[in-house]
């Protein structure tokens, strides 16, 4: 039988967000229905599929797919993905020679229009090191192994400037709506740990 | 047709507690507090830390972490200060009946 609690305990973190958060409002520095509206845009408005129509776009529209190159912030804004973390963006194209990686090695630097907000192992110090001195044994922990042919390349995301990695359209795929292309694109293709899903 | 939707990403936020961190920066940054290149200054230093968990686990409280570096470098608030404030908030807490809403006023204050 459960022990029956007539007071309660918060967790130490818990009550420490509570202080920061009174402090804060009694000077006049955050309104708490904002922190909540805040909360909510992230958990619940933005996430790895708007990063996936992005590059279902870039697919199936060979305009859009330049213009993602040329000016990638311009091009994910234009479809109302924009926001914090998304101010400088830039696209980069995987291809048969070339694989790419991303990984900020700072901190956690992502970008939260296209993706949402980062996986627990993004923001680990296992990854953040390792993507840059052993990146090839980081994709193969990832289950993704690449021909010793192909060129990696990894980029270190910054405060300033994050990437999207536009994986490359799976085979089998001809004719198939933007739509329908989204949904073989995991957040894990973007960040460059997986490929696109091959339709089964 | 539907078609199958993606399987949910794993949950960014293990807490209320870190959702609301997560969030406080994201609207003092707003206000101007800071740059964004000032935060991620701060954060990384933290996360440099020697004794930071090869896992990651402890992300969330090294964000709280810095954030109070933050604050105190602007001299919002003083870690103390803030320690005083969640002292409180435990008694508040502890004093208040399971299934009421905690409030800072039910702090019955130090013995």
């Amino acid at each position: 039988m459960a022990h029956d609690h007539h007071d309660n305990e918060l967790d130490p973190m818990e009550v420490r967000l509570r202080a920061l958060e009174t402090v804060l409002t009694r000077k006049g520095l955050i309104d708490p229905q904002a922190i909540d509206a805040i909360i909510d845009t992230y958990e619940h408005r933005v996430g790895p599929r708007n990063g996936a129509r992005v590059v279902a776009r870039a697919w199936t529209e060979p305009d859009f797919a330049d213009w993602l190159a040329r000016d990638a912030t311009a091009a994910i804004a234009a479809m109302g993905y924009t926001g914090r973390q998304g101010e400088h963006m830039r696209a980069v194209f995987n291809t048969p020679e070339a694989h790419n990686l991303v990984v900020c090695t700072l901190c956690s630097c992502y970008p939260w229009p296209v993706l949402g907000l980062p996986p627990g192992w993004y923001k680990a110090p296992a990854y953040r090191s390792r993507a840059v001195m052993a990146p090839r044994e980081v994709l193969a922990e990832f289950g993704l192994t690449l021909p010793e042919e192909t060129e990696l390349r990894v980029w270190d995301s910054t405060a300033e400037l994050r990437y999207l990695v536009v994986p490359m359209r799976p085979e089998g795929t001809a004719g198939w709506s933007a739509q329908a292309l989204a949904d073989l694109v995991s957040r894990d293709a973007m960040i460059g740990t997986a490929r696109a899903r091959v339709p089964a | 047709m539907t078609l199958p939707e993606t399987p949910a990403p794993e949950a960014s936020f293990e807490a209320p507690w870190q959702a609301q961190a997560f969030a406080i920066v994201i609207a003092l940054h707003r206000r101007g507090l800071f740059t964004w290149a000032e935060w991620t200054e701060a954060l990384g230093a933290e996360l440099a830390a020697a004794d930071a968990r090869a896992d990651g686990a402890d992300y969330h409280v090294r964000w709280v972490t810095a954030l109070e570096r933050v604050l105190a470098a602007r001299g919002v608030t003083a870690p103390d200060e803030i320690t005083e404030l969640a002292e409180a908030w435990a008694r508040a807490a502890r004093a208040t009946p399971h299934g009421m809403p905690i409030a800072l006023a039910n702090d019955p204050g130090t013995p």
